[in-house]
């Protein structure tokens, strides 16, 4: 399908097409009340919940008046949809803001002042420095003479670099008074998500120009929400407007992730329905038979000898009310609330901002705090993630001389320096290289210094190590360059810019030197596609060593080469090239085969390399989240020595001869496949020894793998704990996070670039590093943090703590409401099974959303174990792993000690309040006071740090329950009037209650105890050790400084300064930057996907030959 | 090498930073109590040390408090004749004459109860049938909705409505000692809440008891509702199948051995559903009347704590256990990874 836009004509496409209107809101006025309540009641806890507020209407089964559950339902109903509509109005709000915007818009051949809603596909929109773009344009126009202008994508994909966009060369030379009277025809696509591709034509109609078709790109449009800048004004033509536009598409609300706590709730409300269906089961039977044979024949109930047809049901369905506090309504609010808070903790730590950027760290995930301590595996990014992402030129290797060692590096080495002045050819060439082929801008300050605009860093830093070699990249103006080359000014024009692709691997650039009309072609890019291209007879093993030699060294390195071009063989090339990039079908492909018929007969010039320090502190907290137990995957673009080097360096895999690394590798299905059972096989035997084995693997094959031994591989993954992938694509990264989630395991992924958006989608838990890629990551991400470290201190204290407080709150909300429940199935028991509440219908209420509901709320301070005590001991996160501390066996004991104390309390009360004393209204408020007085001591009974706060909820709620019973007391007009003074001037009110607490308490506390003390959970001897303090907790050290020591042994190790966490990387043979550029995401992707496979294919065919 | 948190703790004062409180780095002073032998112990035998005492001093209030129970309904009743049939005749003798010794002084007050087993006021048809705003007040003598099937005869509303009032205890007990009267006194046995707001002084009976069914006692129709105490206590329902309302007060002493005969007018039917009537005549003492249930929860409740901690002491210095060893970690004791 194809769009046809007219550009500038005032009747045709109006109708066809949406106007600009912008709406990004869920509801408007009139359905948000259906829709609201229709979503939430998709949820089949709110149906439960609106069943039983309905039946309660009944007045013949209701036990309590139905404002009992009526009252919180429409709280909760309430307060979400508030929520919801609040967030909507914000939307509408932002929505209108951006809709009445005021832009200048060509009208009737006019140029005009109109609202940004009003813009129609094929409408002129004229923008001026540092407008905000209102839909997708086509440029057709800007204040540049070459028709470039600049803009800023960071709304878009979050890189803030200056991008250039260049004007259709159709429309080159219009003049500014005719640019509004344009007219023609733009065939582009239907409107997708994908920034990254435009592939549409444009033919202006007469008088403008001839019928030539003029091929559009991604570099021809101005996308919405991006700015303009550094140029005086451009204009475009509307093609995407409103919900239509690239970045319209790509808005959606991701799906809401459960977490394993949540899943393990909904199971065991599930449980707890079932049991209550059995309940109301038995009593309803129970009830009609004693209603048919005993209570026919008391005389006083008068029970008519024929009741209506549904009487059978009558009594059962009471029983289905009374049960239904069974499943605490207040959970969800509880829940939510505390949850909110966790995050709260995440956004306002200080220990994980990042000082360097004071960034704080952020949860935007709000509900799923306690999976991050019930993670098991973490799969990482190693670009910019583990690493800085920060390049600095280290050393390079021209034509065969070694610039830069361990002393300095290569800009300090005099021997370069000298070269330099000497004007070493080579050398000059090499220099060239680094400042030109690249697409930095160059931007002039006031104060002289000049700027750099790169959107990869390895660029950045070329130029940067170029400049401080004199070759100084001064200005760009449309496509002449000029050097500063030791105060005399080189211009270069240039032709033709072959880009980067992450499947070729290379980006060269076709320039031509002004002064004496010589065309170059300049080349960089990764040594495998580089060096195949090198010219006949060349020796390229120098440079190959050098490139191994710089990969031991943990650089990256990038091969530089030239070539000089024939004018003839450049013409008849540039035709091929036009019509690639005209090409509407394929284009990439077809790019990129056109590129390699000139990208050949290189003339290799050397090898530059480049460091990407790792970030503190990354092997501590590797090597501490791997005692914590959770496994890592690094998945990397990169290749695999630089994968397998950097992983020893952080601690991925313990060095020999602890550690072993087992390769995977193979180019066909067969290779592949014995290799990988060569692998299992190891795995197999090793994996009853204490043995490091990581399992190493390429895209290729891991491409194989998946596809032909899924089995094997699945094994495989399961019974590794670490596992290196290297060269993977981004959606393979998230296939690996869909097979570990497909075997039951909680994922984190955590990444830093577009490239790990989808994986980090698609993980349970998603991290993203709000680092110097920009912030697409962070922003797909449910946490972003500044840095790889504070990842130890988000799992291990903010998950666990997470884990360790819903696992409490969610037990302790099913026992109170159980404990309520079964005392009323016990009172039916004496009062003739008929279904009667012992509790008033104000008593039940408060009960569950207040009285329960306050001091446990306050437990979202608790501490079991000190910070240092968790970050010392990070095994300890095992509990919350296996989830040990909610599960169906902790849960049994929450619903045995509700039962005990169900019975406790009524047992204590029925007999203390026997005989004169056994008033309905009295026995009432001493059953729910003696409930009250226990769960105050259940709560600080299994809290394990008291704060202020915690004091004044449990014990403030104590006294609360009085205070307000006795306000209720004193109103005439309550059903309990004077009863609560009545009891507590009772000395035996007094006693029962101390009764019930020790009875209640005593067994509880005598097992606790006995548990603590002879069947110790860990946790408990971590809190004896952390109360003795001192010298224990040092004992927990001695590990890791015996394993640092390790390390520094291994023969494998780099040999340069610990402290100083100096992890090379080599280059990855893909700028990292560039592929993350390469892939939009959603579903576009798949098919690019489709394409790159193929050119995949034919990048290793041109490495092998 | 102090990993990550090292190193950021120092400066934590910036701009875009989060704010420092203790509350927002949940870093509140807290006590974190463990649970030591010697708190666990302690706390045992403090508890079985209070509890004890409390325990005799309640059983001793309730052994104090002296009892008479006269199960009636049986013995009020001519063997020979069908028992419902012959308390529902109107024209049988329903006269019973009782006689009780006194086994210890009693002092006064002593309180005249009478006690039903096996009646269900607790019934959840029994107990919703009833309407307090029509008990309260005259004007709301229409709403009878919750009463029924007690609620209206031939369109008229009852009052006091529903089954509760409808089914009100009847029988009538007449104290005499050494042949003289004993005076009852029936004031003052309803609770004062009741008599003051639940029940309208202003509500008379009407249309009660005029039914083809007769349930239990009628009212005088000159006295308010608000007054007609025994209406009031038997309204108050019982939570149990099993209770005791108070009947009226002797206010005099009764000395020991004494004989009382009682003149019961049987005619309350609880024979329908096998119930049982009993009158008691009983002291009061602090914890109410006599009931052993306390007391002995706490000298038990006392005694099991104070065996528990010793238990605990004796395994304590049995098998003692090293606080916070961190050789029990297992992660300790087996290489890592496992």
């Amino acid at each position: 399908m194809k769009r046809c836009v007219y550009i500038n004509d005032d009747d045709l496409s109006h109708d066809i097409y949406c106007d600009n209107r912008i709406s990004n809101r869920k509801y408007t006025v009139w359905n948000f009340l259906p829709k609201n309540l229709w979503e939430q009641f998709s949820r089949f806890m709110n149906q439960y919940f609106l069943l039983i507020a309905c039946l309660q209407l009944w007045s013949l089964i209701t036990p309590v008046n139905p404002a009992s559950t009526w009252g919180p339902l429409i709280l909760i109903f309430a307060v979400s949809a508030t929520k919801e509509a609040w967030d909507d109005y914000n939307r509408y709000l932002s929505d209108k803001k951006a809709n009445e915007k005021e832009v200048w818009a060509v009208r009737h051949g006019v140029k005009k002042h109109i609202q940004a809603q009003d813009i129609h596909v094929g409408n002129i929109v004229w923008l001026r420095e540092n407008d905000e773009v209102p839909c997708d344009l086509v440029l057709i126009g800007t204040s540049d003479p070459q028709g470039l202008c600049y803009v800023e994508t960071a709304a878009l994909d979050g890189e803030t670099d200056l991008k250039t966009r260049v004007i259709p060369s159709a429309c080159m030379g219009i003049d500014f008074d005719l640019l509004h009277k344009v007219k023609g025809l733009i065939e582009c696509p239907e409107p997708d998500k994908d920034i990254r591709r435009f592939d549409a034509n444009l033919r202006l109609f007469p008088p403008f120009l001839d019928n030539d078709v003029c091929p559009i790109t991604i570099k021809n449009t101005l996308l919405q929400s991006c700015y303009l800048r550094n140029t005086e004004w451009a204009c475009g033509v509307a093609v995407y407007t409103g919900n239509e536009t690239k970045l319209g598409m790509t808005r959606g609300v991701p799906e809401p992730k459960l977490t394993a706590v949540d899943a393990m709730i909904d199971k065991l409300t599930g449980a707890i329905f079932v049991f209550q269906l059995v309940v109301v089961m038995v009593l309803g039977v129970a009830g009609n038979i004693w209603k048919d044979t005993e209570a026919r024949k008391l005389w006083y109930v008068e029970y008519p000898t024929k009741g209506p047809w549904y009487e059978l049901l009558v009594i059962p369905l009471r029983f289905e009310l009374l049960c239904s506090i069974m499943i605490p309504i207040s959970i969800k609010v509880s829940l939510d609330l505390v949850k909110g808070l966790y995050a709260k903790f995440i956004d306002w730590d200080n220990k994980m901002v990042d000082q360097e950027t004071s960034t704080p760290a952020h949860a935007a995930n709000t509900a799923i705090s306690e999976d991050l301590g019930q993670v098991e595996y973490i799969l990482t990014d190693k670009t910019g993630t583990l690493t800085e992402n920060q390049m600095i030129f280290k050393r390079c290797c021209i034509s065969g001389t070694f610039y830069g060692n361990e002393i300095g590096d290569a800009l300090k080495d005099e021997d370069l320096v000298n070269a330099v002045a000497t004007r070493s050819p080579d050398v000059i060439h090499f220099l060239t290289v680094m400042a030109i082929c690249n697409t930095v801008v160059p931007i002039q300050r006031q104060n002289g210094t000049i700027l750099y605009k790169a959107q990869s860093q390895d660029e950045e830093a070329l130029v940067h190590a170029a400049a401080g070699l004199h070759m100084v990249f001064v200005k760009k103006n449309g496509n002449v360059l000029d050097i500063n080359f030791n105060a005399s000014v080189i211009q270069y024009e240039v032709l033709d810019t072959l880009e980067f692709t992450s499947d070729r691997k290379r980006m060269s650039v076709v320039v031509k030197d002004c002064q004496s009309g010589k065309l170059f072609l300049l080349s960089k890019g990764a040594d495998e596609a580089i060096l195949p291209c090198a010219s006949t007879g060349q020796q390229t093993r120098t440079f190959s060593e050098a490139v191994e030699q710089y990969s031991q060294l943990g650089l990256r390195t990038l091969c530089l080469a030239w070539r000089e071009l024939e004018e003839d063989e450049y013409q008849e090339w540039s035709l091929m090239f036009k019509e690639a990039n005209s090409a509407l079908v394929d284009r990439d492909w077809r790019i990129a085969e056109v590129c390699q018929r000139l990208e050949h007969h290189l003339q290799i010039l050397g090898v530059a390399a480049i460091e990407d320090r790792l970030q503190d502190g990354v092997p501590e907290t590797i090597e501490t989240l791997r005692k914590a137990g959770i496994n890592f995957w690094m998945l990397t673009g990169d290749k695999q020595n630089t994968a397998i080097q950097i992983a020893l360096s952080c601690n991925f895999v313990s060095p020999e001869p602890k550690g072993q690394l087992l390769l995977i590798n193979g180019k066909t299905g067969d290779e592949v496949r014995q290799s990988l059972e060569r692998v299992l096989l190891t795995m197999r035997i090793t994996s009853s020894e204490p043995k490091d084995v990581a399992f190493v693997i390429d895209g290729w094959a891991l491409e194989i793998a998946l596809k032909h031994h899924h089995k094997a591989f699945m094994e495989l993954a399961l019974l590794s704990k670490t596992a290196i992938c290297c060269r993977v694509t981004p959606s393979q990264k998230a296939q690996l996070v869909e097979l570990l989630k497909s075997c039951e395991y909680r994922t984190l992924a955590i990444g830093d670039g577009g490239n790990d958006v989808r994986m980090i989608q698609q993980a349970h838990i998603g991290v993203g590093i709000s680092g110097r890629e920009g912030l697409q990551a962070a922003r797909a991400a449910d946490y972003s943090i500044g840095k790889f470290r504070f990842l130890k201190r988000l799992i291990l204290v903010h998950g666990r703590y997470s884990y360790n407080r819903t696992a409490f709150l969610s037990q302790y909300s099913f026992y109170k409401s159980l404990l309520i429940c079964f005392i009323q199935i016990f009172f039916s028991l004496i009062s003739g099974v008929s279904g009667t509440s012992l509790f008033n219908s104000v008593s039940l209420m408060a009960y569950n959303v207040f009285y329960t509901s306050v001091p446990v709320l306050v437990n979202v301070l608790d501490k079991d174990l000190s910070e240092r005590t968790v970050m010392q001991h990070p095994q300890i996160l095992f509990y919350c792993q296996a989830g040990r501390l909610l599960n169906p066996s902790t849960f049994a004991g929450w619903f045995g000690r509700s039962l005990f104390h169900a019975i406790v309390v009524f047992v204590i009360c029925i007999h203390s309040y026997a005989f004169e004393k056994s008033e309905m209204e009295e026995l009432s408020m001493v059953v729910l006071s003696g409930c009250i007085w226990l769960q105050a001591f259940v709560v600080a009974l299994e809290t394990n740090s008291f704060t202020i706060l915690q004091h004044l909820a449990i014990w403030g709620n104590l006294v609360a329950f009085y205070v307000i019973n006795w306000i209720v007391s004193a109103l005439p007009s309550s059903g309990m009037y004077t009863i609560m003074f009545r009891l507590c001037r009772q000395p035996s009110y007094w006693i029962t209650m101390f009764l019930i607490v020790v009875a209640g308490m005593g067994p509880v506390l005598a097992l606790k105890y006995f548990r603590y003390t002879y069947r110790p959970s860990k946790i408990n001897i971590l809190r004896q050790a952390e109360r003795l303090g001192g010298p224990i907790l040092s004992l927990g050290n001695i590990e890791p400084q015996s394993r640092a020591f390790e390390k520094e042994v291994s023969p494998l190790s780099i040999s340069q300064p610990k402290s100083r966490s100096p992890v090379y990387e080599p280059l990855l043979s893909d700028s990292p930057n560039a592929i993350r550029r390469s892939f939009g995401p959603g579903a576009p992707f798949d098919f690019f996907q489709s394409q790159s496979r193929l050119s995949s294919s034919y990048a290793r065919n041109c490495k092998d030959n | 090498m102090s990993s990550g948190e090292g190193s950021s703790q120092p400066s934590s004062k910036k701009s875009r930073q989060p704010k420092y409180s203790r509350f927002t780095q949940q870093e509140l002073p807290a006590c974190k109590p463990i649970l030591t032998p010697g708190l666990v112990v302690t706390t045992f035998i403090l508890v079985g040390v209070i509890f004890i005492p409390i325990g005799l001093l309640s059983l001793s209030a309730s052994e104090r408090v002296v009892e008479i129970v006269d199960r009636y309904d049986e013995d009020c009743i001519p063997s020979d004749q069908e028992k419902t049939a012959f308390i529902q005749s109107d024209k049988t003798n329903k006269t019973c004459v009782r006689s009780l010794t006194v086994p210890k002084k009693m002092q006064h007050p002593v309180y005249i109860y009478y006690q039903l087993d096996n009646f269900y006021q607790n019934h959840r048809r029994y107990v919703k049938s009833r309407s307090d705003k029509q008990l309260r007040n005259p004007e709301n003598e229409d709403l009878t909705s919750p009463c029924e099937p007690e609620a209206r005869i031939d369109n008229k509303p009852i009052v006091p409505c529903g089954l509760v009032a409808w089914s009100l205890f009847n029988d009538t007990y007449g104290f005499s000692v050494r042949g003289m009267n004993l005076s009852v006194n029936k004031k003052d046995i309803a609770w004062d809440s009741d008599k003051n707001y639940k029940f309208g002084s202003k509500v008379y009976p009407k249309n009660f008891q005029q039914g083809s069914l007769i349930g239990g006692g009628k009212l005088d129709e000159k006295i308010p509702l608000s007054e007609q105490e025994d209406l009031l206590v038997w309204m108050r329902t019982a939570a149990l199948p099993s209770f005791r309302k108070l009947y009226g007060r002797i206010e005099q002493d009764l000395e020991a051995n004494e004989k009382i005969t009682v003149v019961i007018q049987n005619n309350y039917n609880a024979y329908a559903f096998g119930g049982k009537k009993k009158l008691v005549l009983s002291t009061t003492t602090w914890i109410g009347g006599k009931n052993n249930f306390l007391g002995l929860g706490y000298i038990t409740i006392g005694g099991l704590c104070l065996f528990n901690a010793t238990t605990f002491i004796v395994m304590y210095l049995i098998k003692p256990r090293p606080c916070g060893d961190p050789s029990y970690l297992s992660w300790n004791r087996n290489p890592p990874g496992n």
